[in-house]
């Protein structure tokens, strides 16, 4: 077998497969070939010569950064094989959020799985994981890679939720998702719990929303979070609703415009009471598009790799509790990639 | 535990003061006792359980996890409860909740073998929330964002009374406080503690601080007051007490009603009067004068002092006011009429453990302001306003008192180390460690002078977190160094409010409440000041000059 790192290897620029000269979610600067795991910001960036990825996440990109967003783009779709020059990548499903993909990469023999971001649980509004068999090198995301990070269950939170806004008819529950996967599948799992209620969303959410539509997950009734000023005590008919939005948009004056508002956050960071206080949360859900330890741990023992590496997160716990495992691990250190799932 | 893990929940997260009295109003109103009577005592840090400490948990936690995993988990977290609740190996479906009541008083007939085992029960039983309060509970120190006084305030608020009332009274309660709620909900007359020589509650000052210094929101312009109508004293750096000495029990309490006698025998033995005195607990140089802050740590929080102690470094009290004289309650009297009965009383007692606060008879703004930044010894912190007419009112009324201390000394020191801070800023570096230059074997280098927390806006820390990410050169667990050289660094304004010498730092110096006062973002590192420029600000060696 030959040496995993001749077929990738970190860079400044990323994560980096010389013979077939391209990279997996290049992090600093455009490259003539890039390999995109899914749609959040700090793995798709704009400006590549060209860009391979699921027709979701092509959508995704095409939506936040326009048509024009790489030089040229090719489609592929879960499952389907392509050559890169001599290097054959296939994409299996990560459970993140819509069109995210494990990028499986194969050379001479040897298989490489750079899993992008991923999650174990139940997810409404996009494919579940699927685990590649007979993989060599495991290259897993970290995010939650600590002990303490196990999420509850969804629908537990959804429930605190819908509690809250029941017992608080006079508050306006305002809720901060990620643009991207966390806001539709909040919507979707409210829905699931049977909120048939319009819920309103901020500007950022719309055009990611009918995307999601369009893709046939369906919201329910939505309309935009929009105060008319003009009109006195218009900001009224909020009360008692549930308002989505990016949380940064809460602190600012649009947050502040409706009645008594009760600021939540839908993030596996809620976890930890402190950091919700810090970030002035009142009502912290634990809704994560991330793996939890457990799921992180399991899934590396259920794929079984002869190696493991670690990337973006807290690469030092997993690297140990491998390490107490029996098995190879490495952390890769790549600077870059967000440290909030925000 | 149910109601109570979800009332700390809520408080932690509770940003308004109003929000959280609402909340712990409604607790305790819908609560019965004793388990309203237990959680009090946990809210009030009242509840002392001998059986169980934070090394227990760790023990316990240690031995259920990997040490490096548990250890990393606790550098992120923060907080030890927090960690241990979330880390513990919880056995599915286990939700079964104790009691609050039944916790506590099995802790308190239990031993440390006992307590031991029963916590890790306990642990196995509950959801991570409950894990969570279970530990603050046991092992004290919530950290929640409630202090005993915002506790007490509630507890006014639900009985309709004024948490003075509480106050006078609390430290003759005890928990599970069934007469306080008793006489709280209407059903019984106000509990009469029978404690001799108790606690009056404080009467304290606001900062008075110059309109151009940031500092204290609740801060005075000193140009806003009419100096005719104060009384001027000094303000003297050791800490505050309340002397009482009634029948026969004498005792010495802080500011926030700590019994503390049993550490100042020396004082006690000296207290042969039937009075309640305010003053100033000190310790008394070889020369007679007043010593230096830092000999009086070296008596506070001790279970026992030594004779050698007491001997080398004696305690006295520097009266500053007269509640009680005999039988008569002074609190309702003019300062004008309480400070006449003061002089004549300290003149008579005759004690070397008990001596008069000299009064500043100065009364023009400028001179005060002369005299509050030159006092007669280094052991003053600045001035202490009093109007002549005001009565001794418990808390920190708006008007009557002011404390006006001396402008802090300033250094510009170059940061250099940055750790992880703990509670709500666990995700920030919060913790900076700074220097300044001396020379260096081949050229000038840093030495670390010392460390601040505070000082900084919410933005301003958000600022430096950023500036520690983006230039670390190293890291060491929580803690980062960054770039610090003469062209690239951070330059810090510290604050400081007095240096003293300290074999066990580097520098040979430590600083007394240093804090940010302003991030110089403009100033090159290589411009910061030097060893030798904190040097000329110590005091003079005491080994030297005897």
């Amino acid at each position: 077998m030959i040496r995993p790192d001749l077929l990738l290897k970190p860079t400044p620029k990323g994560l980096y497969c010389p013979p077939g000269d391209f990279y997996i979610d290049p992090v600093r600067g455009a490259v003539d070939r890039a390999v995109v795991t899914h749609g959040h910001a700090d793995h798709a960036r704009a400006g590549h010569d060209h860009v391979l990825a699921t027709p979701e996440t092509l959508a995704i990109m095409a939506s936040r950064y326009g048509e024009d967003f790489a030089g040229t783009t090719q489609a592929l779709e879960y499952g389907e094989a392509v050559e890169v020059n001599g290097v054959t990548v296939w994409f299996s499903p990560a459970g993140h959020v819509l069109g995210s993909a494990q990028a499986v990469v194969e050379w001479k023999g040897l298989r490489m799985v750079c899993t992008g971001d991923y999650k174990r649980r139940r997810d409404p509004t996009c494919q579940a994981f699927e685990p590649v068999p007979e993989t060599h090198v495991f290259i897993s995301e970290a995010t939650f890679g600590l002990p303490v990070f196990k999420h509850p269950e969804t629908e537990g939170e959804i429930a605190k939720l819908l509690d809250s806004v029941e017992m608080l008819p006079e508050r306006t529950h305002l809720v901060g998702v990620y643009a991207l996967g966390k806001a539709q599948r909040v919507i979707k799992h409210l829905r699931e719990a049977g909120y048939d209620e319009t819920l309103y969303i901020h500007g950022a959410l719309e055009k990611l929303c009918e995307l999601y539509e369009d893709h046939g997950v369906e919201l329910g009734p939505l309309a935009p979070a929009t105060l008319e000023t003009s009109e006195r005590g218009a900001q009224e008919r909020f009360r008692g609703k549930i308002v989505l939005g990016p949380p940064s948009s809460f602190h600012d004056k649009w947050g502040r415009r409706f009645p008594d508002p009760l600021p939540c956050f839908a993030s596996g960071w809620m976890r930890i009471r402190q950091r919700a206080k810090q970030s002035g949360v009142e009502l912290p859900l634990i809704i994560s598009d991330h793996a939890d330890w457990d799921e992180l741990t399991d899934t590396v023992r259920e794929v079984d790799p002869e190696e493991l590496w670690i990337t973006h997160g807290r690469e030092d716990a997993l690297v140990r509790w491998a390490e107490l495992e029996g098995r190879k691990a490495r952390p890769l250190r790549l600077v870059g990639y967000e440290e909030e799932d925000t | 535990m149910q109601a109570f893990s979800d009332l700390l929940e809520r408080l932690i997260l509770t940003p308004s003061r109003n929000g959280k009295i609402a909340l712990l109003v409604n607790y305790f109103s819908t609560q019965d006792t004793p388990a309203r009577g237990w959680a009090l005592a946990v809210l009030t840090g009242e509840l002392d359980l001998p059986a169980v400490k934070a090394g227990t948990i760790r023990k316990l936690v240690e031995a259920r996890t990997d040490h490096e995993l548990f250890r990393l988990s606790y550098d992120y977290v923060g907080d030890l409860a927090e960690t241990a609740s979330l880390i513990w190996p919880g056995s599915h479906g286990a939700n079964r909740t104790p009691p609050i009541e039944d916790v506590v008083e099995t802790l308190l007939g239990a031993t440390r073998a006992e307590g031991e085992k029963l916590v890790a029960g306990w642990l196995d039983q509950l959801d991570p929330k409950g894990r969570w309060a279970l530990i603050k509970m046991v092992t004290g120190g919530l950290r929640i964002g409630v202090s005993a006084r915002l506790t007490k305030v509630a507890l006014a608020e639900m009985g309709g009374i004024a948490p003075a009332e509480i106050e006078e009274i609390w430290h003759g309660l005890e928990a599970p406080y069934e007469s306080l709620f008793d006489w709280l909900e209407g059903k019984a007359d106000k509990p009469s503690p029978d404690i001799a020589a108790p606690y009056r509650p404080v009467m304290l000052a606001h900062p008075l601080v110059t309109k151009d210094k940031r500092d204290d929101p609740d801060a005075i312009d000193p140009a806003m007051i009419d100096p005719a109508v104060f009384a001027a004293e000094w303000k003297y750096d050791g800490i505050r007490v309340q002397a009482v000495s009634e029948k026969g029990t004498r005792r010495i309490y802080t500011r926030t009603g700590d019994d503390i006698s049993h550490t100042f025998p020396d004082v006690l033995a000296g207290m042969d009067f039937e009075a309640a005195i305010d003053g100033e607990l000190l310790i008394r140089a070889p020369n007679g004068e007043v010593a230096p802050f830092n000999e009086l740590q070296q008596r506070l929080n001790r279970k026992t002092v030594t004779k050698k102690q007491m001997e080398t470094r004696p305690a006295f009290i520097r009266a500053y006011d007269l509640l009680v004289e005999g039988d008569e309650d002074l609190r309702p009297l003019p300062f004008r009429e309480r400070r006449r009965r003061l002089e004549g009383f300290v003149g008579r007692l005759a004690s070397e453990r008990i001596d008069l606060s000299p009064l500043v008879p100065i009364t023009t703004l400028e001179a005060l302001e002369e005299a509050r930044n030159r006092p007669p010894a280094p052991e003053i912190e600045g001035l202490m306003l009093k109007r002549w007419d005001s009565v001794y009112q418990a808390g920190r009324p708006t008007g009557p008192w002011y404390k006006w201390k001396q402008d802090p000394f300033l250094v510009d020191a170059v940061l250099l180390y940055a750790q992880r801070g703990h509670g709500r800023r666990s995700s920030f570096h919060s913790d900076f460690t700074f220097g300044v230059w001396r020379a260096g074997e081949e050229s000038d280098e840093l030495t670390p002078v010392g460390k601040a927390y505070f000082g900084f806006t919410d933005e301003e820390l958000k600022q430096l977190d950023k500036f520690v990410r983006e230039n670390t050169i190293d890291r060491f667990g929580p803690v980062r160094a960054v770039t610090a050289t003469a062209d690239k660094g951070l330059v810090l304004e510290i604050a400081f409010e007095g240096l003293q010498r300290s074999p066990r730092h580097k520098s040979g110096l430590a600083m007394r409440f240093p804090r940010i006062n302003r991030i110089r973002w403009d100033k090159p590192a290589g411009e910061a000041d030097r060893l030798e420029t904190l040097q000329k600000l110590l005091p003079a060696d005491p080994l030297t000059e005897g």
